[in-house]
């Protein structure tokens, strides 16, 4: 496959970026996005030039590093892929591909396509835990009955992997999808009911610290999350939310 | 864990709240005024009585009044709320996409909330200086009753072709903004639920079509019948 790649550039945090041209010959359809970068910074670096810097860590879907905006979408054209998953296949020979970093002030770009998520471990660091003591006495998770529906909910609500494609894909840079999926994981099981309203009024509070936009429903989130978290949980966190704030003590 | 929230005021979701609670607010107001129009369905000297008789009821029955003070404040604070949202959204992302295909994944009306409520502001700017000013602050003639004679106002505006046309296209923004607005307010109040969801959905895109074709249906009468020439 020959394509042309057109990749942000960008020095450092502070810096101007740009787009600059990468044409690229002997690209196969079999590699995945990923290998397909790789392939390119070999190239770049016999050329003498800086190879293009990128996160990535599994390359098999599960821990949230990949990022990237490939062709005005978060981890490009696939549904239900981060974009190690996504292969060459999905393009065309002659195919020009845009290769942007994931863009809001909340996730300041560390270099070229790297941004810091930094923000996303502070929303959880905010109330994504529960309080238990492990002095030797822990009870069986499995000794409290969990309605099924509800245990299914909760393990879907905790299968984002904090990648950002919500934030980087919805209009206003918001961070509702993460947050809600990583409050609804608690709060749909009793273990989660003792620290829930805080939980849910710290985080989002957080959330709004680190300068997200606010959500308008547009869905595009739900559309482009890798791992197709529910618009449910939003809703589950604007319920829980309106309720901790008309209760809570402060 | 230690509490820390600015509550129902001031948060990201408390804004939203405010928005979806007085943009409903605002959609039981859009009901009434409809089934006022209506009235103007019935030509001649007939409707024009009855018509401005209802006008006289609506500026001066006290419960009214106080609605109608609701209402301003509720489209004061749907405005004000709605540019400070829009003011963050568009900060919390600097610098933008280089290519960027939003219609992948949103629809057109969910995306353009901003611009089709700035047109429904400018809309009902005018649309108040027509009718509402001149019944309150204008020098209207009366009818037979006594009445001040909103009726022939109306009529005459709608006569105009490039009154009704102007109309027209401002009520389609409506119906635009309230197709993603009237049903985003439940999900956004956190009101979702797998029985009850697909019936609001379709309830309130129905609404969102509906009440704004019962406006234009109006207008059209008006514009075509031209009751004012033939009284």
């Amino acid at each position: 496959m020959d394509l042309t790649l057109k990749i942000w550039r960008q020095n450092g945090p502070q810096e101007k970026g740009e787009m600059k041209t990468y044409p690229i010959s002997g690209v196969e359809e079999d590699m995945s996005f990923l290998e397909m970068l790789d392939y390119l910074n070999d190239k770049l670096i016999n050329e003498g030039i800086e190879p293009v810097v990128f996160d990535h860590d599994c390359r098999e879907g599960i821990c949230g590093m990949c990022s990237l905006f490939i062709n005005g979408e978060a981890h490009g054209p696939g549904r239900k892929v981060t974009t190690c998953q996504l292969h060459m296949r999905e393009f065309k020979s002659g195919d020009t591909i845009y290769i942007e970093p994931f863009r809001a002030k909340a996730f300041p770009i560390i270099k070229d396509l790297m941004v810091d998520r930094s923000a996303f471990d502070r929303i959880q660091r905010a109330g994504g835990y529960i309080s238990v003591n492990t002095s030797g006495n822990t009870i069986d998770a499995n000794a409290i009955p969990v309605p099924k529906e509800n245990a299914d909910k909760a393990f879907d609500a905790a299968t984002c992997i904090g990648c950002g494609a919500c934030v980087a894909t919805c209009k206003n840079s918001s961070a509702m999808l993460f947050a809600s999926a990583k409050i609804s994981q608690f709060s749909l099981l009793p273990q989660g009911q003792p620290e829930a309203k805080e939980r849910v009024l710290n985080m989002v509070h957080q959330m709004d610290l680190e300068g997200f936009g606010n959500c308008t429903n547009t869905g595009a989130c739900e559309v482009e999350c890798p791992k197709g978290i529910s618009l449910e949980n939003i809703a589950r966190m604007n319920r829980d939310y309106l309720f901790a704030s008309l209760s809570s003590n402060k | 864990m230690a509490t820390s929230s600015k509550g129902l005021f001031g948060s990201s979701l408390a804004r939203k709240y405010w928005m979806a609670v007085s943009g409903l607010f605002l959609c039981t107001f859009l009901v009434g005024h409809l089934l006022g129009n209506l009235q103007l369905f019935v030509s001649g000297e007939e409707g024009r009585l009855a018509f401005n008789e209802y006008g006289h009821f609506m500026t001066t029955f006290p419960l009214v009044k106080v609605l109608s003070w609701v209402t301003y404040g509720a489209i004061f604070l749907h405005t004000v709320d709605g540019i400070m949202l829009a003011i963050q959204n568009r900060a919390a992302r600097p610098v933008g996409y280089v290519k960027e295909k939003q219609s992948a994944n949103a629809s057109w009306a969910s995306r353009k909330m901003a611009l089709l409520g700035t047109l429904t502001l400018f809309f009902i700017i005018i649309h108040m200086k027509s009718f509402w000013y001149e019944m309150h602050y204008g020098s209207l003639g009366t009818d037979a009753n006594g009445n001040k004679d909103l009726w022939t106002l109306t009529v005459t505006a709608f006569e105009q072709w490039w009154y009704t046309a102007f109309y027209v296209v401002a009520i389609t923004g409506l119906a635009f903004h309230l197709s993603h607005g009237a049903q985003s307010a439940f999900q956004t109040l956190g009101i979702n639920h797998p029985k009850y969801t697909p019936i609001i959905q379709k309830t309130m895109t129905a609404f969102a079509w509906l009440i704004p074709a019962g406006f234009v249906a109006v207008a059209v009468f008006l514009f075509v019948v031209q009751p004012g020439q033939n009284l």
